[in-house]
């Protein structure tokens, strides 16, 4: 039962699955993508309230969904690597990094200009956005404690170490944000409502939210494989690897 | 237990030998408050507004100061290593020497806050509050960033990325901290702010040690 | 087709076209170029590593040279 664990464990048996289902896992990321962009953006019907803006809804929750998932897989990947030792699992934790704080990232970008048209202002400290800010903040902390390590192996303790300790504090972080705001909640900033969505808009939304998991799967193992090769550099499949890929 | 004194009184010693470490951040949270009346106003209603995140905030970065100095000199000579070595358990050594920084730098920024309390206008009754607020609440700040400075402390240039992996994790105590001052000054009920603080102590108290050694042991090897 | 009537009423989104559409290109940009890069991390490696053994052997090949 633990076999495949184990081999999961295997730089070289990652590498070459990473390689064949890649291009599966593409098709049907680009056909859902698209199906999705076409259904929010020309089919759903606007919001009777927010107008044509809604539509920035189809990339914005997923994109704020990723960047929490990703925290958590980051976190638990950084888990196993820590415990069991397993260098495939640092190698996850630390691709994954760059990707979720690029979601977070657009996440808040598109928060902010979704705000404009419908709180009248760019950036509000709303305990949603606030919390993507400070989840931000940790991304470039992993990032930048990662990268000032010179031995990748410390590197790729510590971060999980720090990844870790975020993890148990973002739900903290989370509602202390969210107690700080209902208590200065401006009279003149009326939250959005958010009422039982109509199938037509639900839609698009869940496949977006497929269509970004599967985009994140992709760019990780892409991520993955660049990273396995550099780590592998002395085992003899890479090496064979680069040989024949040079003719 | 015996393990646990005997850090805490090495700790204190060296300390009290060499008085920098005690007076830099005691220095660095009296100055930074008396900028923010010269910088914003000296009009005393707003100062009395402005005054719990002033304390708050301030309290934060020169504890964040402190740590530097209560951890790297113990890291160069090996004196960490030879305690680990000799099978004292790291997170004791945590518990420990975030015991003496909170001693050594804590407990005195409890004890002048009321007096810049005063000089922000702050009522008697808010004052009270702060001290107690804060009484509760740096301890944990010490623990918390026992983990960050444990993380960075082999680093060539660790002191600003201390700041950018630590002060996110502050955030919960900066919050209930200043509200319950601010409640305090208000005449509201301040007794959830403080209870959320002691919730976030006992948290740190039992999560942290073994983060910070854990990160520890890494920054060893 | 669909929800508007014409083209021009697609790309004006009723008057939140410039928000919109900025969002989209934001979106586009970020996780096009994040992918882009990643995609190429693979290659970009292959091509490092190859030069790398190739330096490696060189390097073993004047040591064995100095030796005899």
């Amino acid at each position: 039962m633990w076999n495949w664990f184990f081999q999961l464990a295997s730089p070289k048996w990652f590498y070459t699955i990473a390689r064949k289902v890649t291009p599966w896992l593409s098709v049907l990321m680009y056909s859902l993508m698209l199906a999705g962009l076409v259904l929010g953006l020309i089919f759903s019907p606007a919001d009777y309230q927010q107008g044509n803006t809604v539509r920035i809804m189809y990339i914005h929750i997923p994109a704020a969904y990723m960047s929490m998932m990703i925290y958590v897989i980051m976190a638990v990947a950084g888990a196993i690597g820590l415990v069991w030792r397993m260098k495939m699992a640092h190698i996850v934790s630390v691709s994954c990094a760059s990707i979720g704080a690029m979601f977070t990232a657009l996440a808040l970008l598109t928060g902010a200009i979704w705000g404009k048209p419908t709180w009248g202002t760019y950036w509000v400290w709303d305990a949603r956005l606030t919390s993507e800010l400070i989840l931000l903040f940790l991304y470039l902390g992993f990032m930048a404690l990662h990268s000032a390590y010179d031995d990748k192996k410390a590197a790729d303790k510590a971060s999980a170490v720090l990844a870790l300790v975020g993890v148990v504090n973002i739900p903290i972080i989370h509602f202390s944000v969210e107690w700080w705001n209902t208590l200065h909640q401006g009279a003149t900033l009326s939250k959005l409502e958010k009422p039982s969505m109509d199938t037509s808009m639900l839609w698009p939304l869940l496949i977006m939210i497929v269509a970004f998991k599967l985009y994140f799967v992709v760019t990780l193992f892409h991520k993955i494989r660049g990273e396995i090769l550099l780590r592998e550099k002395q085992a003899s499949w890479v090496k064979k690897l680069v040989a024949d890929s040079k003719q | 237990m015996k393990n646990f004194n005997r850090i805490v009184t090495r700790e204190l010693s060296v300390v009290f030998r060499s008085q920098s470490e005690f007076v830099y951040p005691l220095a660095f949270f009296i100055m930074v408050t008396s900028m923010f009346p010269l910088a914003v106003t000296p009009e005393p209603a707003q100062l009395a507004f402005i005054a719990p995140g002033v304390i708050w905030v301030a309290a934060l970065l020169s504890l964040l100061l402190s740590l530097n100095a209560f951890y790297q000199s113990d890291f160069q000579d090996g004196s960490l290593e030879q305690m680990l070595l000799a099978g004292v358990s790291g997170s004791l050594i945590i518990l420990a020497k975030a015991f003496a920084n909170w001693i050594v730098t804590g407990l005195p920024l409890v004890l002048i806050a009321p007096i810049i309390g005063v000089l922000l206008n702050l009522e008697l009754q808010a004052n009270m509050i702060a001290m107690l607020a804060l009484l509760i609440g740096t301890p944990s700040l010490c623990l918390i960033g026992a983990i960050g400075i444990n993380l960075t402390v082999g680093l060539r240039n660790g002191g600003v990325l201390l700041t950018l992996l630590v002060l996110p994790l502050f955030i919960p105590i900066l919050i209930f901290g200043a509200s319950a001052v601010e409640a305090a000054s208000i005449g509201k009920n301040y007794s959830g702010q403080l209870a959320i603080l002691a919730a976030i102590l006992i948290l740190s108290l039992m999560l942290a040690p073994f983060a910070a050694a854990a990160a520890m042991k890494i920054s060893i090897d | 087709m669909g929800y508007f009537d014409s083209f021009n009423d697609f790309i004006h989104m009723g008057g939140h076209g410039f928000y919109v559409w900025l969002c989209y290109a934001i979106v586009f940009i970020g996780m096009v170029s994040q992918f882009v890069l990643a995609k190429l991390s693979a290659k970009k490696n292959i091509k490092l590593l190859s030069q790398y053994y190739r330096r490696a052997a060189a390097r073993k090949k004047s040591q064995a040279n100095n030796d005899s």
